[in-house]
Formats: structure tokens, sequence, C-alpha cells
């Protein structure tokens, strides 16, 4: 699916921009943003350096698995396929609780450290295996508390209660969380009916 | 409680760090060491993040810079309408999964626009807040650990991210009201 998805983006942006007389935005599109995203790798390099290296401290003194202890029965129930006392589950909750918090730069280290044991315990294979669904279904609904960039926005443009949104932000995307889960499982037992899985 | 908000954001992570490299220390960790170990991995891992980001990002951008993208949202209005989902906001639902920075950009027009407490302005808010950027984290995280295709989670992402919005528009609409 991510090949159409990709192949289509190219193909109609650039059959969009002859019709439309655009061409010169397209041009100027595909440069830009190839080196937009090589900056966007050197970036995250110091991050993941810093946070990994952190991380590291973190699992080897233990106290990865003791978070992961406090929250055994959610995640079991959650990640029927990760055994109990995998460091994939101190990673993944590492992960849930930094985005929890809004320390995306945090939480990017350890998802994709999550999603490296995650392959492991799918053999190395370069296939998705259930539990990374599950993983990123919970990721990209991204369960916030403070939504401190929105915040921001509010202040600059003077809100009568910048924080005022809060709420509704929470609730709408513990929604789509448990949305997302919901889905998850469905499109899981889906596969397992059609012997994918 | 915006003050004390802001201070824990600020605090939350130097102080996480004190913690664990404290923990650390007791549990006679090498801390030094095992920092550098770890930090190790981090710089493969953005060099391979290179060519998944650059084909994402920039096929992005091409159907953005094309306005497909515009053209898109224009056509799909009449329908929305239709269904009662307030179609200024449009732009943003359709964009927040695919660019987070094109969606943060949207987010601060609509406010200015329509104005931080008015109902398109916080509803504006409430999506950027609660939903992430789909594409991004999927191009990352499975770029990062070098798996190519996706399987079910990109259909699975969206389709959360859809939840979220609808029930933004729910939310909002039933906290504020539709002024």
């Amino acid at each position: 699916m991510v090949n159409y998805i990709w192949v289509g983006m190219f193909v109609i942006g650039i059959v969009f921009g002859m019709v439309n007389g655009t061409m010169d935005q397209v041009n100027e599109a595909l440069f830009v943003s190839a080196k937009e995203a090589v900056t966007l790798c050197l970036g995250l390099m110091s991050i993941l350096v810093f946070w990994l290296g952190l991380m590291k401290i973190a699992e080897e003194s233990g106290l990865l698995d003791k978070l992961s202890n406090l929250f055994k029965p959610f995640m079991r129930w959650l990640f029927p396929e990760v055994p109990p006392n995998h460091p994939a589950m101190g990673y993944i909750l590492s992960n849930m609780m930094a985005n929890t918090f809004g320390l995306g730069n945090a939480a990017t280290p350890l998802g994709i450290k999550a999603m490296e044991q995650l392959k492991k315990l799918n053999g190395g294979k370069a296939t998705v295996s259930r539990s990374m669904v599950t993983f990123l279904a919970i990721n990209t609904s991204s369960v916030t508390l403070i939504p401190t960039t929105v915040i921001a926005i509010r202040m600059n443009y003077d809100a009568h209660s910048p924080t005022d949104i809060v709420f509704p932000t929470i609730i709408a995307t513990a929604i789509s969380a448990v949305g997302g889960i919901a889905i998850d499982r469905y499109f899981y037992y889906r596969r397992k009916r059609s012997g994918r899985e | 409680m915006l003050h004390w908000m802001t201070t824990i954001s600020i605090w939350m992570i130097p102080v996480l760090i004190l913690g664990i490299l404290l923990y650390g220390t007791l549990k006679r960790v090498p801390t030094y060491e095992t920092f550098v170990e770890g930090g190790k991995e981090g710089i493969n891992m953005s060099f391979s993040l290179i060519p998944f980001l650059v084909g994402m990002l920039v096929a992005i951008s091409v159907f953005r810079a094309s306005g497909a993208l515009d053209f898109i949202v224009q056509s799909l209005n009449p329908l929305l309408s239709l269904l009662h989902f307030p179609s200024e906001v449009l732009p943003l639902a359709i964009i927040r999964p695919i660019s987070g920075t094109a969606a943060l950009g949207i987010t601060s027009d609509l406010i200015s626009v329509y104005g931080p407490d008015s109902f398109v302005g916080r509803l504006a808010a409430t999506i950027q807040g609660s939903t992430d950027t789909t594409f991004y984290v999927l191009t990352v995280y499975f770029g990062a650990v070098g798996i190519k295709k996706m399987g079910d989670a990109l259909k699975v992402g969206l389709l959360a991210d859809l939840i979220g919005i609808i029930a933004a528009v729910i939310v909002v609409t039933l906290v504020f009201g539709m002024n």
C-alpha cells in the first residue's frame, strides 16, 4: 500500500503540475525537500545519540524493567505476542510515557528502540509483526496531556484562556487511541481469518 | 494553570535525566561508558533513515507544491458541508497525518483568521494537539529498523486519525458550542 501511495503522490503531483502550470513549484519542491529531509536526519542524529545513550543507562540499571513491571497486566493484554519480561515492553512503555508528557524528542529514540526489539522478536525479518502495528496505532494517535505547541500558538494570538483546549484535546486523543486499538484488533482478526497470520 | 504547566514541561526532561543518572550510579552501572556505547547506535540509525525520509518528504512536497492537495481539499468541500463537518478545518484534517509542519502552519493561520476563541480556532487547536503525523511516524520508525512494507500499520494509523478528528469536532462542539 505504501508503494501505491508514494507513487500516487508523485504522479498526481507531477501531472497536476503540468495541467495547472505549477511545474516551477514542483521543481523547486523536489530539491528543497530532499535537502530538508537530509537536514532533518542529521538533526535527529544529535537527539538519537543523546537519548539512546541515556536510555542504555536506564536499561542497564534496571530502571526500564521496573517501569514495565508497573504496567504489566495492561501491556500483556495490549501485546500478547511479546513475552512479559522482554526489553521491548520497557521501551514501548517509556515511549508511550514520553509521548504522553509531550517529550517528542525523547519519544522518537525510545520508539525506534522498541521497534528494534519487536523486529528481533519477529526473527529479524523485514516484515511487519502484529505487535508493531499495535504499537504504531497507539503511537500515531499520540496521547498527550499537555499540547505545548498549540498552547503556545494560542497564547501568541491572545486567547482568553490558552489552556482551555487541553481537556477537549485529552478526550479526543483518548478516543482516537481507543479507536486505534480497536481497529488494530479488527485488522488482526481479519488477517488471522484469511490465514495471513 | 498555564504557569505550572509550562514549569512542569521545562522541568520534566532535566529531572528525568537526573533520575536516570542517579539511579544508574546507585546501581553501579559504568554510566559514561554505557552512555557512549548506547549513543553509537544513534549514528547508524540516523544515516539509515535518510533514504526513507528523503523519499517520503519529496513525494509529499511535490504533491503539495503542485496544488493537487489544495485542489482535492476544495473539491471535497461540498460533500463535507453536507455532513456538517466545518469545511474551514478540512485542509488541516487532511494534512495533519501527512505533514506536521504544514499542519502547524494551517493551525496558526486558522487561529489568526478566525480568532483563538472561535469555534474554528479551538477546533483547529484541538485537532493539531490530539493527532500525530502518521506518515512521518511510520516512515521514521519503520525506516530506522529497515522495514520496507508497512502492512496494515498505515491503514490503522490513518483510521485512528480519522476517529481522532471526528472526536475533536464532537468534543469541541459539546464543550464550547458552535459559536
